[in-house]
């Protein structure tokens, strides 16, 4: 301890956000050694748990000066690895700035710091207005994290991404300069900085005020369920309803896998042996929405469908909801252990893509069970495993890069909202080329040349700015005695 | 010296290889379209060479069933429109006159009143190439709606004004044509009741396609347009939200395309001072006006104020400027007639902007200082 305790930057972070919020206990860091994503573990040096936006500039300013990486964390509920801790570096974790700060209902902005929870936005600004991403996480997940991975959810075909609802930010650049990109208004004159921030995933700075867009609450909503004898027919009701210029609020489909688990956990009366459930859900003028839903309901019945359940009223739709939300935990009953894929394709190609997945899980001896968001094409197969069976689990990681290639093959993306991290890293070089990577790498080095935030995330490979030498520097956590080599 | 005063490069590569060669010899580039914008961001330095993206013209693919599109820079989007409206689809950008072409229009954001809907170019770029100053071909994005796999390059480039380097190619988002649309419009003398009207209407849950605001002449006019089947009936429903706000001359028009065109035609002038603000900032910005004319995206705090040519043009822009001030304002169409089309950016935002700029255009081929802040 004594070593510690002696160093410049562990006395200037304990200066900064004092002695009880800096932690360098490695059972008390063990805490953050995951995020979501539980198969990286990575025990960081020093945590520090700043009280507010001034405490993190003062963190990531003693950071540079002594020339040290680090990450930034919300809930760590990611599913990518994104803010895996990197051991020679400093954990700075955002739970404590949970302040709102601002709630401005006539021009339908809130401003919060980047703890405050996803959930919490909706509920500062209830009952009027909502804020509309909604990843599945959100009575958990934080609004920083939500910025930094670009998050979506359920209803993101029809209301968009954070990119398109965060108007400003208060960032601070790994430099350790503070400045506001964006603002409460729209259209800052200049290149779009909020837009190159927003999704990039902890490695161009740490955002410590966050402006957002807020919207009305649709005035009707209308949710169905129908179940088909296969995904190929509800992928084919898919394409026919947004064909129709429908854009429904919400479009989700589980296959037949998923029903039979989730059906054990929600018991909603779903039949289990069917082939695929669909899941819709319209929303906005009572009018508008009435029109629609009754050629929803045609549509699904000439796919196929001889079963359509309309919710009659709140608690039958939040039935529905919580069925296709228990979608991942009630996998656990079903198999010891899963991975959970985040791949995109054409919506059109979905049909054939899960031909593909189907093929290919046969091809490894393994159960895939299917659920996504159809109307934006993104899927979430989770690939199921037994990790006691020695093999399966890398096995099981084949498959689901293998899945990936589909999608890739298929016109689609390797992520759709879970992000890289570290744990798509290998992917990127599939998707993307040389040029293009190291075309990211140029408003990488705009913002942090040092690599300082979130160093080894996004990029496949390491990559360093044009201006720092190719030599040997000794690391200064190193010459502090806090790492032996690295 | 390059005897070339213009390159018309038929695809990307060739764009590419005409970059080099630009850059290697220190010559100024300006990419340009057919010059519906020609004045935007104010002139290029002497010896500037004209990137035509003429023959950059293809689109590449239209997918209906997924609502996307693949586009050259050098299309024009009245023609793209045309293809698209063939598939009961739009790109749901409608800026004013024809639009010129999709590079120009990614290039400087520019937007019509199916921003209150669809929002803007960099919520509808789902992917791009471009091409950098050494000749480098990059991309980013992908051609599907939900991506977040590397840096999302579309939005930087959406709105640089063609100082980082050559939209080459997008990949676009697409809707539904609107089977139907209808107008709410009513009116009053009164900025203060315009903006309680607009603030009601923007309260509630209407799913409006468009909601602007008109002032002209000391009138105002608030117009909430409905898209879809039901286009009128939501109109007829939303007349007493207007009526109940205190606007006068209440009124559903069911052929409303002349109005909306109006409200394009309001973006474009002598000199267009666009504005950066919030909604409840409308008096605000209808006291600035003078005796320009005022188009506003009420419900996103954006607004156009369009001013008459005159020999005092420019000192009453830079006038409206100063009372609408720390607002950002932009001056787009007689960009070339003011000072600085821009406003200053803080300290710390522009070296940012500046070494985003040094990075992607090392050789600083691209419209030099001709950026925000002199970038």
């Amino acid at each position: 301890m004594g070593k510690i305790d002696g160093t410049r930057l562990v006395e200037r972070l304990r200066a900064v956000v004092g002695d009880r919020w800096l932690l360098l206990d490695p059972h008390e860091l063990r805490t953050y050694e995951s995020d979501g994503l539980l198969q990286y573990r990575v025990v960081p040096k020093i945590a520090v748990l700043p009280a507010d936006g001034a405490q993190v500039h003062a963190c990531v300013r003693a950071c540079a000066e002594a020339g040290v990486p680090w990450v930034a964390r919300g809930a760590g509920s990611g599913l990518s690895g994104g803010a895996l801790p990197i051991e020679d570096g400093v954990l700075i974790v955002l739970s404590r700035l949970n302040r709102i700060l601002e709630v401005d209902l006539d021009n339908g902005r809130v401003c919060v710091e980047p703890g405050v929870t996803n959930a919490a936005v909706s509920a500062a600004v209830a009952p009027h207005l909502f804020y509309p991403p909604d990843p599945s996480s959100q009575v958990a997940c934080t609004i920083g994290g939500n910025v930094a991975e670009n998050s979506g959810g359920a209803h993101c075909f029809k209301y968009g991404f954070t990119t398109n609802y965060v108007t400003g930010l208060e960032v601070a650049l790994p430099d350790g300069e503070v400045i506001t990109i964006g603002g409460k208004e729209l259209d800052t004159p200049g290149y779009d900085l909020l837009g190159a921030f927003v999704g990039s995933e902890g490695t161009l700075g740490v955002a410590t005020k966050v402006w957002l867009r807020v919207v009305p609450v649709p005035e009707a909503t209308r949710t169905l369920v129908a179940f088909f004898d296969s995904t190929r027919q509800a992928g084919e009701a898919v394409s026919a309803i947004v064909r129709a210029g429908i854009v429904p609020g919400a479009i989700e489909m589980m296959d037949a896998t998923t029903i039979r688990a989730t059906e054990e956990m929600a018991h909603a009366g779903y039949p289990v042996g069917r082939g695929a459930a669909l899941l819709v859900e319209l929303d906005g003028a009572e009018a508008e929405c009435d029109a629609q839903f009754a050629q929803v309901t045609a549509i699904c019945a000439e796919q196929g469908s001889d079963d359509v359940r309309v919710s009659r009223d709140e608690s039958e739709r939040q039935l529905f909801w919580k069925t296709r939300k228990a979608a991942f935990p009630a996998m656990g009953r079903i198999s010891p252990n899963y991975f959970v894929q985040d791949g995109v394709v054409p919506r059109t190609t979905l049909p054939d893509v899960l031909v593909r997945i189907d093929e290919l899980a046969a091809e490894y001896g393994l159960v895939v069970a299917n659920v996504f968001h159809a109307g934006d094409g993104n899927l979430h197969p989770l690939v199921c495993f037994d990790a006691t069976v020695p093999g399966q689990a890398e096995r099981a990681e084949e498959l689901a890069g293998r899945i990936l290639d589909a999608c890739l093959a298929a016109g689609g993306s390797i992520t759709g909202e879970h992000g890289v991290g570290v744990d798509k890293r290998k992917h990127m070089a599939k998707m993307f080329a040389e040029d293009d990577l190291a075309t990211f790498q140029r408003l990488r080095c705009a913002f942090d040349p040092e690599g300082r935030a979130n160093p080894g995330k996004v990029m496949p490979t390491p990559r360093l700015c044009g201006e720092v030498p190719g030599v040997y520097r000794q690391h200064p956590l190193e010459a502090a005695g806090l790492a032996e080599r690295f | 010296m390059t005897t070339t005063a213009a390159v018309r490069p038929g695809t990307p590569e060739e764009a590419a290889a005409a970059l080099a060669d630009l850059s290697a010899s220190g010559t100024a580039v300006r990419p340009a379209g057919t010059g519906s914008r020609a004045a935007w961001g104010g002139p290029d330095p002497a010896g500037t060479v004209t990137l035509h993206t003429g023959g950059l013209d293809r689109l590449v693919a239209h997918n209906p069933g997924d609502f996307t599109a693949v586009v050259q820079a050098g299309v024009p989007l009245a023609v793209l429109q045309r293809r698209l409206a063939a598939e009961g689809q739009w790109l749901a950008l409608d800026p004013p006159d024809r639009g010129g072409t999709i590079g120009g229009l990614v290039a400087t954001g520019d937007s019509g009143p199916a921003r209150h809907r669809y929002g803007g170019v960099r919520d509808l770029v789902i992917g791009i190439t471009v091409v950098l100053s050494d000749g480098t071909v990059a991309r980013s994005g992908g051609t599907v709606i939900k991506n977040v796999a590397g840096y999302d390059l579309g939005k930087l480039f959406a709105g640089s004004y063609g100082t980082l380097g050559l939209i080459a190619q997008v990949a676009l988002r697409l809707h539904p044509l609107p089977a139907r649309t209808a107008t709410a419009v009513g009116a009053t003398d009164d900025p203060a009741r315009l903006t309680a009207a607009v603030l009601a209407a923007a309260r509630r849950p209407l799913e409006a396609t468009a909601l602007d605001v008109a002032w002209r002449a000391g009138t105002g006019r608030l117009l909430v347009r409905f898209g879809g089947v039901t286009a009128p009936e939501r109109a007829a429903a939303a007349a007493p939200l207007l009526a109940g706000a205190g606007l006068a001359g209440v009124a559903v028009v069911r052929d409303d395309e002349s109005i909306w065109a109006a409200q394009r035609a309001g973006q474009r002038g002598a000199a267009v001072v666009k504005v950066s603000a919030l909604p409840t900032d409308l008096p605000a910005v209808v006291a600035a006006a003078g005796d320009a004319t005022v188009v506003s995206r009420a419900a996103l705090g954006v607004s156009w104020l369009a001013f008459p040519d005159g020999p005092d043009l420019a000192a009453r822009v830079a006038t409206a400027r100063a009372a609408l001030a720390p607002r950002p304002t932009v001056v787009l169409d007689g960009a070339d007639r003011v000072a600085d089309p821009w406003p200053a950016p803080a300290p710390g935002v522009r070296a940012l902007m500046e070494r985003v700029k040094r990075r992607f255009d090392p050789t600083g081929t691209f419209r030099p200082g001709t950026y925000v802040g002199g970038i």
